[in-house]
């Protein structure tokens, strides 16, 4: 049953061949027999689950038609969850029971879906392997003794695992695309402002997105509809229609033009990695697309850019995180000063601390100009960049990560070279775009992702190519080795 | 960047960080700060700084009152109250 797709399971709980509690139930044993292998939940919410999953049944049994009603699905665990602990991967938050759910998770229980638990995830969502998470590593169902990328790592080797079929997850600079890359599955982030960001703990609030990972673009549309809406709780959310996002998934191809930018075939770029993506072209121009060499020219400034304004919002943003409220609080505090730094010190961990210090600096008297609105400024060159090169084509392509997956700490104590494994998938999240991993091969047994970037509010066109791709490969269905 | 300039930074911050570990912190940020001061060679005037990605305008509500009073639910997670308020060390003696 775990090898069903969500539009597979949807199909047969609306024909009873088995009730959302006997789904429900199926993965949960799947994942309490595998998670302490993998380490991809930090929650599993079985008692609730199974609560959900007999509600849902109900629903069905009334004929609920929402495709989602009794499917299993797991939440990131920087989704708040009403009476369930949400801990964001990190100790500040180990004591937090949220008393509301997130918008997207109050989406999800409006749709009829059942949560399984929540998934591991870097601390706050900074890094990009997982292993800066409190309740420790993920391991990749792929390759145990390497990192399932980050931050939603935890929601890519559940997917990849089969211990869901489906899982949200988040995006400030590659959170999702990098960890579906390196676990070989689909995952979707989309254009800012198109997912409320309301209970979704704020990391960096200009480029921070929800989305989704699943098995197949076509799971993935069927995510992205119960997920997506307008919500006057986020002012940053933009009140655009959602499209069904499944009605223009067999779309053909014929005339699509695609944007290889010169920058993201570089330096760094692991030759077979490039191999795979050039081989997967090759699969989309025998469907009708053109390709067309583009240049987004301000490329090598992305990362540094993200640096400046991830750690400055951040820094503004875990200056919540204070003792008082709610949270990790120090024992004996000798007076308010001792509290708040203890409080914290303690809390957070060392990549979290690093880029608090980082975003202080640069947002410190005197500072300011050189840094923040430097890089603001570099941001909207960025922008500039994807505008222009969408002029001349529908969808820009390369790959996701330079590199498949790593073996724990490989770049433990270089932080930069951490950071450089999103040079592929920041200046999307700079720009607000929608941006794809779908999978289209192996390197050395590990996966590799393919990237497609669109324009604002065009995930319905990357979901197309991306299902019209998986139509004619089958790259999409490997599993990993060992794991029936 | 010092241990000295970091322990300014870390006291903005209200963070905590340790003495033997003050000198990695202060390398590591250093290390960052030399990445985004690849920024500087940019050639960014007259470019108008960027927020929002659409560039939207901020949304306001209407000043209406629409959530109930949720002060015993948002108290009953903190660490220390007392007659609906938040203890803190005293700060005024």
């Amino acid at each position: 049953m775990h090898k069903l797709s969500i539009a597979e399971l949807s199909r047969n709980l609306k024909n009873k061949v088995f009730s959302s509690v006997e789904a429900t139930r199926h993965f949960l044993e799947r994942s309490k027999k595998l998670n302490p292998e993998f380490n991809a939940y930090i929650t599993l919410t079985e008692e609730q689950a199974l609560a959900e999953a007999a509600e849902a049944d109900k629903r069905l049994a009334a004929g609920d038609d929402n495709v989602l009603c009794g499917v299993p699905i797991a939440h990131k665990d920087i989704f708040c969850t009403n009476g369930v602990r949400t801990s964001c991967g990190s100790r500040m938050l180990d004591n937090f029971i949220p008393p509301y759910d997130a918008t997207v998770v109050a989406n999800y229980r409006a749709a009829g879906a059942v949560m399984l638990g929540k998934t591991n995830m870097d601390e706050f969502a900074m890094g990009s392997s997982n292993e800066t998470s409190w309740y420790g590593k993920v391991r990749n169902p792929w390759a145990p003794n390497c990192v399932p990328g980050g931050s939603s790592g935890g929601s890519a080797a559940v997917v990849a695992a089969m211990m869901a079929p489906g899982a949200t997850a988040t995006d400030t600079g590659g959170s999702i695309r990098q960890p579906a890359a390196l676990c070989g599955i689909t995952g979707l982030k989309p254009t800012y402002g198109r997912v409320s960001r309301w209970g979704m703990i704020a990391f960096a609030s200009s480029l921070d997105q929800g989305g989704v990972m699943a098995r197949s673009a076509e799971d993935a549309a069927i995510l992205l509809n119960a997920m997506a809406s307008y919500d006057s709780k986020d002012s940053t959310c933009i009140n655009e229609p959602v499209p069904d996002y499944t009605a223009t998934l067999h779309n053909k191809l014929e005339g699509l033009r695609i944007g290889l930018p010169e920058e993201y075939f570089g330096e760094g770029l692991h030759p077979e990695i490039q191999a795979a993506v050039e081989d997967a072209i090759k699969i989309l121009e025998k469907r009708g697309a053109s390709i067309k060499k583009i240049s987004l020219p301000h490329s090598h400034l992305a990362v540094p850019a993200y640096y400046v304004i991830a750690p400055a919002e951040c820094s503004a943003n875990l200056s919540r995180f204070d003792g008082v409220r709610y949270g990790h609080r120090c024992e004996d505090p000798k007076d308010l000063m001792d509290l708040f730094k203890r409080s914290r010190g303690e809390g957070f961990g060392e990549e979290v601390k690093r880029r608090i210090l980082v975003g202080t600096y640069a947002l410190s008297a005197g500072y300011y100009d050189a840094y923040y609105r430097k890089a603001q400024q570099v941001r909207r060159l960025i922008k500039q960049d994807f505008d222009e090169a969408f002029n001349d084509v529908d969808v820009i392509l390369g790959p996701t990560a330079p590199t498949p997956a790593f073996e724990f700490g490989a770049k433990g104590n270089d932080p930069v070279a951490m950071y450089l494994e999103d040079i592929y998938t920041i200046a999307t999240n700079l720009a607000g775009l929608p941006g794809m991993s779908i999978p289209c091969g192996l390197v050395d047994n590990k996966p590799v992702g393919l990237q497609l970037i669109g324009q604002a509010w065009d995930e319905a066109r990357l979901l197309n190519v991306a299902n019209e791709f998986q139509h004619h490969s089958d790259f999409h269905t490997w599993t990993p080795g060992g794991l029936a | 960047m010092n241990p000295s300039d970091v322990e300014k930074l870390a006291h903005l911050a209200r963070l905590e960080i340790s003495d033997d570990t003050i000198a990695e912190v202060s390398k590591s940020v250093s290390e960052v700060i030399k990445l985004v001061d690849q920024l500087q060679a940019a050639s960014t005037e007259g470019v108008e700084p960027m927020a929002h990605p659409q560039d939207a305008l901020q949304i306001l509500r209407s000043d209406e009152v629409t959530e109930g009073n949720v002060r015993d639910a948002f108290q009953a997670i903190a660490p220390a109250t007392e007659d609906g308020l938040y203890l803190v060390p005293k700060v005024i003696d």
